[in-house]
């Protein structure tokens, strides 16, 4: 009774203990079990980031700004977005186009988890498994050339490995799962009776997909976009064991790994990191930007 | 004045002659069945209803009431059977194809569209020209009393509003058939007696031909035309509510109609339609529903038949547990020695511990064959 006294009316009480005042603004002893995890976050993610902001500007020569000024005029260097961008931009819209219609259709199976866990799969892989077993099946005397060969398909061994399409594969691969994992749970997130009613009421699937789902889905798929491309542009591994790091896949985390581990200019190699990161914001600032100009609202129905 | 009549004479005649175009004179199930797995949700129900007709399908959660109703709007196949409206096959068709109007339990409310585009969708559906459109959603809106509401989002409504918002999205497309699936059980208590009158408006005003799904035994006397009680999938008795009130045929029907109390026994004489059965505790006297098949039977009683008397009279004995005061009487709860619980009114309060002895009419207690039960 006095604590439901205390904590219903604190501004009656002045003389509250400082306790039941940090209580009454949500924060008490279970509070205290999200230490750990954001003493995690500083050590591991917000001091190395400002580590790195701050040496950014410590140039080996030159002024505050000289990394910039070097990558940005230097086209060995400035080039790498666009490789990166040209990998990671239509991996993601792949991966969605992918995702979307297979999501649709698995949703409505009954044996939903089994096929779920054979998608997820390949996330367990890891990038460089994957990298093996492509430079195998892909490669000239591979499975997949040789079969395309004895059936007359072809009359020369295709090269999907070491170069462009090598790596867009490979992220296919791996980014896949993920990408189609937060695209189910946004479609089955939206309430099935509303398709019955848009179905009742005559729409077609088409036209149920047009109205219904595809305005609902959105700003999910806008998250998953953020978080799949986020994930690809950072591609490292396959660049290099299924790329052609000299030249076509050249992304700008290999810059990055080259400026630190190679010339020893950890300086460069924290400020590239930097413009690694705020290039992914750019992107990711536009596609939020986008969706928050669709509805956001809930996908259920009713207050049921 | 008389121009005002004549256009509003005429915006009848032309929705009268929609309706017409799609109109039929009945809906035909013929043993319809649908099974989950092995369980047999619905078994070879049978049920013709005229046009105009407001019809609830009554019955506990897991009758297949529900069951029913999906398979009518074509959300579920039947996995037996066939539903016809008059001479056209209808179970083969797609839901979008049959034009059934369905309230959802739910409401389920486009949450991104108004409460305008709602309740526009399945005319958009059909390509109505715009200018009609307009004119059938605010016809729709004020039917439903929501002119005021139609640029909102359904998330801004209240229970009751989104309701009927979900009422006027069935009806504005003008189908021969409106389904509702227990469209009042998400709302409170008063409201869900306003949105009664309200279904029962607007349905006296259309005269559309209507199947509504509840389990409340209140919504289905006072609204329906018919009522069809379900029970495991299986009809019960179908019959208009003060058939079904009056003269249950079935224990379950007789449970939904207000007989809460069931006592069972040993009928030890029954001639024609009175009959007496023993039980522990005393006899009771009642008119016998159907021929027993043994002497194992139930005999149902309404708590407000059930009455104390003075003991030594013909009644049961039991210990009253429980009194409340409920305004004009009292109701308590007794048990008798073979442990049933007996509800029962009182004018006047009774101690709780006591024995009374409980007597009922003989013209309100029905008999009924154990083996049913």
């Amino acid at each position: 009774m006095s604590t439901l006294a205390t904590s219903a009316a604190p501004s009656r009480h002045p003389a509250l203990s400082l306790r039941s005042r940090l209580a009454a603004s949500g924060l008490d002893a279970v509070t205290l079990l999200l230490l750990p995890a954001a003493l995690l976050l500083v050590a591991l993610f917000i001091y190395p980031f400002v580590y790195g902001f701050v040496l950014s500007f410590e140039p080996k020569q030159g002024g505050m700004f000289a990394n910039y000024q070097r990558f940005f005029s230097d086209p060995y260097f400035a080039n790498t977005v666009w490789t990166t961008m040209k990998i990671a931009l239509p991996v993601t819209v792949l991966n969605l186009a992918l995702a979307l219609p297979i999501a649709f259709r698995v949703r409505l199976l009954r044996r939903q988890r089994l096929l779920t866990t054979f998608l997820v799969l390949p996330i367990t892989l890891g990038t460089v498994l994957v990298a093996e077993g492509m430079l195998f099946y892909f490669g000239p005397q591979g499975w997949f050339n040789r079969t395309l060969l004895t059936l007359g398909l072809i009359s020369q061994p295709v090269r999907l490995v070491h170069n462009y399409w090598g790596v867009l594969i490979s992220l296919v691969i791996t980014g896949f799962p993920f990408t189609f994992l937060l695209t189910l749970s946004y479609i089955t997130g939206i309430d099935p009776s509303l398709e019955q009613a848009a179905a009742t009421l005559g729409a077609k699937p088409a036209a149920r997909f047009r109205h219904i789902f595809w305005p609902l889905l959105l700003p999910g798929l806008a998250i998953t976009f953020c978080l799949s491309f986020v994930q690809a542009y950072s591609v490292f591994p396959s660049a290099v064991l299924v790329g052609e790091p000299a030249a076509a896949t050249r992304v700008i985390s290999i810059a990055a790994y080259q400026s630190a581990f190679e010339d020893y200019d950890y300086a460069m190699a924290s400020a590239i990191a930097m413009i690694m990161a705020a290039t992914q914001l750019v992107v990711v600032l536009i596609v939020f930007a986008a969706r928050s100009l669709v509805y956001r609202g809930p996908v259920a129905s009713g207050k049921g | 004045m008389n121009r005002a009549t004549n256009v509003v004479a005429q915006a009848t005649r032309a929705s009268r002659s929609r309706n017409e175009a799609r109109a039929f004179d009945e809906l035909r199930l013929e043993g319809v069945s649908r099974d989950f797995g092995t369980v047999n949700a619905l078994r070879d129900l049978t049920l013709t209803i005229p046009r105009g007709q407001f019809v609830a399908l009554l019955g506990p959660s897991g009758c297949g009431k529900s069951t029913a109703l999906n398979c009518i709007a074509g959300l579920l196949p039947v996995t037996g059977g066939s539903i016809w409206l008059d001479d056209k096959r209808i179970d083969t068709m797609r839901a979008e194809d049959r034009g059934f109007g369905m309230v959802f339990q739910n409401y389920a409310l486009f949450p991104h569209m108004t409460v305008r585009k709602n309740i526009s969708f399945g005319l958009r559906m059909r390509s109505v020209p715009s200018a009609e459109i307009e004119r059938r959603v605010e016809e729709a809106l004020r039917l439903v009393r929501l002119a005021e509401h139609g640029e909102k989002l359904p998330g801004q409504l209240s229970g009751g509003q989104q309701q009927r918002v979900a009422i006027a999205r069935a009806i504005v497309i003008e189908p021969p058939l409106v389904l509702m699936d227990e469209p009042l059980s998400n709302l409170d208590a008063k409201l869900r007696l306003e949105m009664r009158q309200e279904i029962r408006r607007i349905h006296a005003g259309l005269g559309s031909t209507t199947i509504y799904v509840t389990h409340d035994q209140e919504e289905a006397l006072s609204l329906a035309d018919r009522i069809v009680v379900l029970r495991e999938g299986v009809i019960r008795q179908v019959g208009t509510p003060a058939e079904l009130y009056a003269a249950p045929v079935h224990l379950d029907v007789a449970d939904f109609m207000g007989y809460r109390n069931r006592v069972e026994g040993k009928l030890i004489r029954g001639d024609g339609e009175f009959a007496r059965v023993d039980i522990l505790g005393g006899t009771i006297q009642g008119s016998l529903r159907g021929l027993p098949k043994g002497e194992r039977v139930f005999a149902a009683i309404r708590p407000d038949d059930l009455l104390p008397v003075r003991a030594g009279q013909n009644g049961i004995a039991a210990v009253i547990e429980a009194i409340e005061y409920r305004g004009r009487e009292f109701h308590g709860l007794a048990r008798t020695p073979a442990g049933a619980e007996l509800h029962f009114a009182s004018p006047r309060a009774l101690a709780v511990g006591a024995t009374v002895s409980l007597a009922a009419d003989p013209e309100q207690v029905l008999i009924f064959d154990a083996g049913d039960a």
